[in-house]
């Protein structure tokens, strides 16, 4: 394997309701930084089917050049497809670094791009450097439940791959102005070719706020007490147009489902606002937020560690504080008159 | 007869292990060491194909020989067979050379009995990748089903399966042929207490236990720390989270400090509303 054969940086451009993924845009940003360290290009893969137009939203945050496989097989992700078309782009243009993010599909897609090219994948990165002269990815990720951080390289083959969490990495402000190369690329693949099949898609049909996606997040924790104390979080968050979070003894208490637990176990979040109440802050829920943008605890326990990891704090009883919080914020966001409103028209 | 293989680790408890602050390694000695929670899950799911279509399941892993203990709670949730490869050449291994090894160990098992379907966890909580699954699905040349939620169909006459894969927003129907390797939801299911007799049948549960010797057409620069093409250059702590600025007063006080801090990102909250 000649090194010198594969330059520039890449970065999948995973396609998510008709646009390109939030994750992927975070991506162009830090790839962009990488690719100028390295003085090569940035450049994007496109897959789906209708896609195209969006290649020019890629270039707009900071690709270069963008390969576009725009095809009926590629209508829904299918590992096997998507696969075909990664393998074919890198064996064609060999990039020297290769990202995705640290999305189900992002994850599932390296995974196996990995093992047939093969070469080495970190994952859930959470910090990229690279070597200016030699190339070299440094890419680091939390370890051993979070408990440690370590730097991952691959040395021996290229391109070097990584999965990148989302909201972690910042992208650029876009710019229409900015041009670039569009490839349009293609590869023979058949239907037959691809062993799986989407049946069908199922949206969950209430829109209730994500926690993987929302800019504001008020969880709880045992520290709430039971359900009552817990419905209090609720309508914080309702206030807010929060997204619910929990601790994981809290889901393990059944007072809500699996798919709010932060943490380790349960889902990595990155929103603008993370509200941790009644949380101690175990290293296991720290994991899975100690990357949000501002971070407010409120706990009755001075000591909690969660007290180490906030920005701000409030040292009381939840039961008293959530209470006064919600009423400000009806107050200050016009809530309350607004609904008062409503109920004079009825 | 369907034969199901769940692939399974045994890992140190991470929400228990302590790091030697000296070296930034785990302190092994700290930690017990489990079945990896997601495998669990893994194998519950294969028990309960069993229910549904008849047949067996084997449990496969690569460890030391310690873990025979994860091999054994394999049993209690209700496996019949366990299989373990265990060698020196093995150690140091990262998710490519991991899914070599294994993959070598399928080969091995599936010739004295055909493999149907393979099912693995989401990830370790150790290794916290989720990317020995499709490893193994890929030199396998199977269809690799990430993010499995519900196993809603095998049907090994017609040769394939449908599963419900999670999206971040509901889920999708995916069929695939047979065989095929499904790395599953932790809410998939719910592993229930074992049952007394595959608790006594585990407590004297011998797996089958082969080295590198007994695996055929091996390539061992494909192993352990030789074959893996990452390595962990250094590890160190997280920085120490500084602590935060305490709010002080009367809780209406607080309160009224923390409403003026968050309503500086007031576009936020507006954004997230819509």
């Amino acid at each position: 394997m000649n090194f010198d054969d594969y330059r520039g940086v890449w970065v999948f451009l995973e396609v998510k309701d008709g646009a390109i993924a939030p994750v992927a845009l975070e991506l162009l940003g830090a790839g962009r930084q990488l690719a100028d360290k390295r003085q090569a290009k940035l450049s994007g893969v496109l897959i789906g089917e209708g896609v195209s137009p969006l290649a020019r939203t890629a270039l707009s945050y900071g690709a270069d050049r963008v390969f576009v496989y725009d095809a009926p097989i590629y209508r829904d992700y299918r590992t096997e497809a998507y696969m075909r078309a990664m393998l074919g782009c890198v064996e064609k243009h060999k990039p020297e670094i290769l990202l995705y993010g640290a999305t189900s599909t992002g994850k599932d897609l390296a995974s196996a791009v990995a093992t047939d090219l093969p070469t080495g994948l970190t994952a859930d990165s959470t910090q990229l450097d690279v070597e200016a002269d030699t190339g070299l990815l440094l890419a680091s990720r939390p370890a051993f439940g979070g408990n440690i951080m370590a730097t991952i390289l691959c040395k021996k083959y290229r391109p070097q791959m990584a999965t990148v969490r989302p909201r972690v990495m910042k992208a650029l402000p876009p710019d229409p102005e900015r041009s670039g190369e569009i490839v349009a690329e293609s590869i023979p693949l058949q239907e037959e070719d691809v062993r799986t099949k989407v049946l069908e898609i199922v949206r969950a049909t209430t829109r209730r706020a994500r926690i993987e996606e929302a800019d504001v997040i008020v969880s709880g924790g045992k520290g709430m007490g039971g359900p009552a104390g817990f419905e209090l979080i609720r309508r914080l968050a309702g206030t807010l147009g929060a997204a619910v979070g929990a601790s994981r003894d809290v889901v393990e208490a059944g007072w809500i489902g699996h798919d709010h637990q932060v943490g380790q176990t349960g889902v990595t979040v990155t929103p603008k606002i993370y509200f941790a109440i009644g949380i101690s802050g175990a290293i296991q829920h720290l994991v899975g937020m100690q990357n949000s943008g501002l971070i407010i605890a409120i706990n009755n326990d001075p000591a909690a560690p969660i007290f180490q990891s906030c920005h701000y704090g409030i040292v009381g009883d939840a039961l008293q504080i959530v209470p006064l919080l919600i009423d400000a914020f009806e107050t200050a966001l016009g809530r309350k008159e607004k609904e008062e409103a409503h109920a004079g028209e009825v | 007869m369907l034969h199901i293989v769940a692939c399974i680790k045994q890992v140190p408890d991470t929400k228990v292990a302590k790091i030697n602050p000296r070296t930034n390694t785990i302190d092994r000695a700290s930690a017990p060491a489990i079945l990896n929670p997601y495998d669990a899950h893994a194998v519950e799911e294969a028990v309960r194909l069993r229910a549904r279509y008849g047949g067996i399941v084997s449990v496969l892993t690569m460890g030391p020989p310690p873990a025979v203990k994860a091999i054994r709670r394999c049993i209690e949730i209700g496996a019949d067979e366990g299989y373990m490869i265990t060698d020196r050449a093995f150690a140091g291994a990262d998710t490519l050379a991991t899914s070599y090894a294994l993959t070598k160990a399928l080969e091995k098992i599936a010739l004295e009995r055909p493999i149907d379907l393979i099912v693995c966890g989401k990830m370790t909580i150790d290794g916290d990748t989720g990317q020995v699954g499709p490893g193994i699905a890929r030199r396998l040349d199977i269809p690799p089903l990430t993010s499995v939620c519900k196993v809603a169909e095998i049907n090994r006459e017609l040769g394939l399966a449908v599963v419900h894969r999670k999206l971040e927003d509901g889920y999708e129907v995916v069929r695939s042929t047979l065989p095929c390797l499904l790395s599953v939801e932790k809410d998939i299911n719910e592993v229930p207490y074992s049952s007394m007799p595959n608790v006594l049948r585990a407590a004297r549960y011998q797996p089958h236990i082969w080295s590198v010797a007994d695996l055929s057409g091996i390539d061992r620069a494909q192993l352990g720390l030789k074959g893996s093409p990452t390595i962990v250059s250094s590890v160190w702590a997280p920085p120490k989270p500084q602590g935060g600025a305490l709010l002080e007063g009367s809780p209406q006080e607080q309160v009224s400090r923390l409403l003026a801090i968050v309503l500086e990102r007031r576009e936020l909250l507006e954004v997230s509303l819509a």
